[in-house]
């Protein structure tokens, strides 16, 4: 949570807003901002941070852990018409890259406004394709990964 | 930035099911349905009423409040570890 934290003005920059979800209780959410957020991140977490008592939202969204009781790692980035366009689920003991998290965010930005589409890796400036009949078989052309 | 007042929040819905419908269907039913996994890319997050902590405060948020923006909906397993 602090590594989203940190990278939250940037987040904050392409319109995008965060909720963070546990199954612990807002309350402990407070705690846990007031002893260990706000000395990791300057000013502690600045998005809400929501509480899924009984995993009932993360079943749904699948990443509730029967056995274990606790949501496992789940991303979810959901558009303006609030489709989901992108998701990662990851078991506990490996951290997410926010770093992937914010590419994503600019190529689905990028092919909404544009209908273009962004290959392998894209980032902002380079190359993208338009898809249709001509280029078909032909993206060796203009593009190689 | 201004507290949230909400000392003692109502408790939060939790899953927001789709139709009017699946609100009136009796409540044994309510629960088998919301306990089926439905989210797949390209297709409407389900909507859903929780809880929150912010700015010093509690207050019940829902995903719908942020329509119109895009979203990140970060899960992970509790506070207090270590990842």
């Amino acid at each position: 949570m602090s590594a989203v934290a940190a990278r939250y003005d940037e987040l904050k920059s392409l319109g995008v807003e965060v909720l963070s979800m546990s199954t612990d209780s807002q309350f402990v959410h407070k705690m846990w901002q007031e002893e260990e957020l706000s000395k990791m991140v300057k000013g502690g977490v600045p998005f809400p941070m929501l509480s899924d008592a009984g995993g009932r939202i993360g079943r749904i969204y699948g990443v509730y852990d029967e056995e274990a009781g606790v949501n496992v790692r789940g991303r979810f980035l959901i558009d303006p018409d609030g489709v989901i366009q992108a998701m990662e689920i990851l078991s506990p003991p490996v951290g997410r890259n926010v770093e992937e998290l914010i590419r994503q965010i600019k190529a689905f930005q990028h092919v909404r406004k544009t209908g273009e589409a962004t290959p392998s890796g894209w980032q902002p400036g380079k190359t993208t394709l338009k898809p249709g009949p001509d280029l078909v078989g032909k993206v060796w052309e203009v593009w190689k990964p | 930035m201004a507290k949230e007042k909400e000392g003692c929040v109502k408790p939060a819905l939790g899953p927001i099911s789709g139709s009017e419908a699946d609100e009136s269907s009796v409540v044994q039913t309510a629960t088998q349905k919301e306990d089926k996994m439905s989210v797949s890319v390209g297709k409407p997050a389900p909507d859903f009423e929780a809880s929150a902590y912010l700015n010093g405060g509690f207050k019940n948020i829902k995903l719908s409040d942020y329509k119109k923006k895009w979203v990140v909906v970060c899960f992970y397993p509790g506070d207090f570890t270590f990842v």
